[in-house]
């Protein structure tokens, strides 16, 4: 099947790589392409937040600023409650090309495990149910 | 043994890919825990169908029965299971190319400002 849990695109941009650079870490910059509004404190461990007209907001923290060749920051993984741990990290890596600007982005982390997937419930129930299971397939056939 | 996350969330998968058995867990995400009889009060399927389906739901450990006595025994959801689906899911509905695209577009109409930064070696 193949979990995806990393996805990537490169893109060529006829513009230099300051210019794409403001674009991706300013607020002025992320709103105008990315969401409808922005905020973002530019640093190792600031927040960052999107927002849409539509009303989802993303909140990010950013992770890695190097500028003008890697961006990077984290975000909540769409689906899962809102107080689940797990992030994806997206990176966006520059890369001067002449004039014009190579961009990449990766973003991954999504076949991510939390700890209680395979918890005591899926261990301890398989077998001691499926009995259990058997008898209720019984009482519900004589019904 | 590691969990499979690829296992997971083909279990899921094959699961949500039966329509009673979609019905069934559908049951138990907005009602809460319910009995069998429950269920089959709710859904046009016969008691025997979604006996074979909760055994089967349980084995995939998607549904967890309370314990209880036997007529009672209640069915809840599992949802850690339904995470690591969603997981793939968000992979397979995140757009890169829609925003990526009107980044290009932004840049496009946007004019240099070459000004902006200090001449020179800092």
């Amino acid at each position: 099947m193949g979990f995806p849990d990393r996805i990537e695109r490169t893109i060529e941009i006829a513009h230099p790589p300051a210019k794409v650079w403001a674009a991706l870490t300013t607020a002025e910059g992320l709103a105008s392409w990315f969401g409808n509004q922005a905020s973002i404190d530019l640093r190792p461990g600031g927040s960052a937040q999107l927002k849409w007209t539509e009303g989802h907001t993303a909140d990010m923290r950013v992770e890695r600023v190097e500028e003008p060749t890697v961006f990077g920051f984290t975000w909540h993984i769409y689906g899962l409650p809102e107080d689940d741990p797990r992030r994806t990290y997206v990176e966006f890596t520059l890369e001067q090309v002449g004039a014009a600007t190579r961009l990449t982005v990766v973003e991954s982390g999504f076949a991510q495990l939390s700890d209680d997937v395979h918890g005591k419930a899926h261990d301890g129930n398989t077998g001691g149910w499926a009995s259990e299971l058997a008898e209720l397939v019984d009482y519900l056939d004589a019904a | 043994m590691p969990p499979d996350i690829e296992a997971i969330a083909e279990q899921v998968f094959a699961a949500l890919a039966d329509p009673s058995r979609r019905a069934i867990l559908a049951v138990l995400a907005t009602g809460g825990p319910v009995t069998a009889t429950e269920i089959a009060a709710r859904l046009p399927i016969t008691r025997q169908a979604i006996a074979k389906h909760l055994a089967l739901l349980a084995d995939a450990g998607l549904v967890t029965a309370e314990p209880g006595e036997r007529r009672r025994v209640r069915y809840r959801l599992r949802s850690a299971p339904m995470q690591v689906a969603a997981q793939f899911l968000a992979a397979l509905a995140r757009d890169w190319d829609g925003p990526l695209d009107a980044l290009k577009d932004h840049l496009d109409k946007v004019p240099d400002k070459p000004a902006s930064r200090r001449p020179g070696p800092s």
